[in-house]
């Protein structure tokens, strides 16, 4: 399976993404943001970090260089776009999902592990996953999900909300909600679910003696099923 | 031609950073205020000396980078 990561200047998570994709048996490239094509890809990831130093909003001038065209039209075509913190801002910036990521709540950057409740198992990233809780590691300043009151209509009535941030037990309430994000949210998928954006890093949760395992457990199954 | 923006927060968007502002001010004896809202604002050259084609081109930069629709306004509010 092959997969592309792409680095934008102010990317810092490319490369444990890259890690963290050959792990689980992927051939993965790694790709510049200045480049026009894409190489064939299963997936497409766009990492977290500060890409242009999150200048004017975060994600706003990486999702106008030169690569995101093909990614794009890469997810547009139904090709896996997955994007993580600042790629999910990225994501919402070009419109592939809905919504934007706005400051956390109490003005804090927050870092730490929390747990996230799956949807639904509908899709190519959660189908036949034998968890409904996993366990990730956020770090950020904007992962306050917010969208108008027809927006989140839409989102649920489509079921495009992937993940939401709840307790071990999997109850989703308020005071598990880390940055003030709409309902919860901490994921978000396109209409037709092969776009995802989640401000959650399963590639920081793949080493037992790092943090845990359940990014092993999503990427595993990810895999499977693009197989 | 230099054309200004203004970007600020819809009204319905939580703004953290103005209340934060608004608690500061209240402190410093500024206690006369309702609500603050934090924005942005661009100056912009624009080569063309037509106002309004200057206005519009920025109207247009608004749309597609400068501003983010679903959370934010803008008002193009000057040209020299």
């Amino acid at each position: 399976m092959k997969s592309s990561v792409i680095t934008f200047p102010g990317s810092n998570c490319d490369r444990d993404m890259d890690v963290a994709l050959k792990k689980f048996g992927f051939n993965n490239k790694m790709v510049w943001h200045n480049d026009n094509e894409l190489p064939k890809s299963d997936l497409v990831v766009l990492p977290g970090g500060f890409s242009y130093g999150d200048y004017l909003r975060c994600g706003s001038m990486a999702s106008k260089s030169k690569i995101m065209q093909s990614v794009i039209n890469f997810a547009k075509s139904g090709g896996l776009v997955m994007g993580i913190c600042n790629g999910f801002q990225i994501l919402v910036e070009t419109g592939l999902v809905p919504g934007v990521l706005l400051r956390n709540k109490y003005l804090e950057f927050i870092c730490k592990n929390v747990f996230v409740k799956l949807d639904n198992k509908e899709n190519t990233y959660f189908k036949n996953l034998n968890k409904d809780i996993l366990e990730f590691h956020i770090a950020h300043n904007e992962g306050n999900y917010f969208c108008t009151k027809d927006q989140l209509k839409e989102i649920k009535d489509n079921n495009q909300i992937a993940i939401y941030y709840c307790n071990k037990e999997g109850k989703i309430e308020d005071q598990y909600n880390p940055n003030g994000s709409i309902k919860n949210i901490a994921g978000i998928f396109n209409k037709e679910k092969n776009v995802l954006g989640m401000m959650p890093h399963p590639e920081r949760m793949i080493d037992q003696s790092l943090s845990g395992e359940d990014g092993s457990i999503f990427f595993k199954n990810l895999i499977n099923n693009i197989k | 031609m230099k054309v200004s923006a203004i970007i600020t927060l819809k009204k319905d968007v939580l703004d953290p950073q103005g209340k934060v502002i608004h608690q500061a001010l209240d402190g410093m004896g500024f206690e006369n205020i309702s609500e603050v809202r934090q924005g942005k604002y661009f100056e912009i050259d624009v080569n063309e000396n037509d106002p309004n084609k200057a206005k519009a081109v920025v109207e247009e930069m608004c749309k597609k980078l400068l501003a983010n629709l679903v959370i934010e306004n803008f008002k193009i509010i000057e040209t020299q």
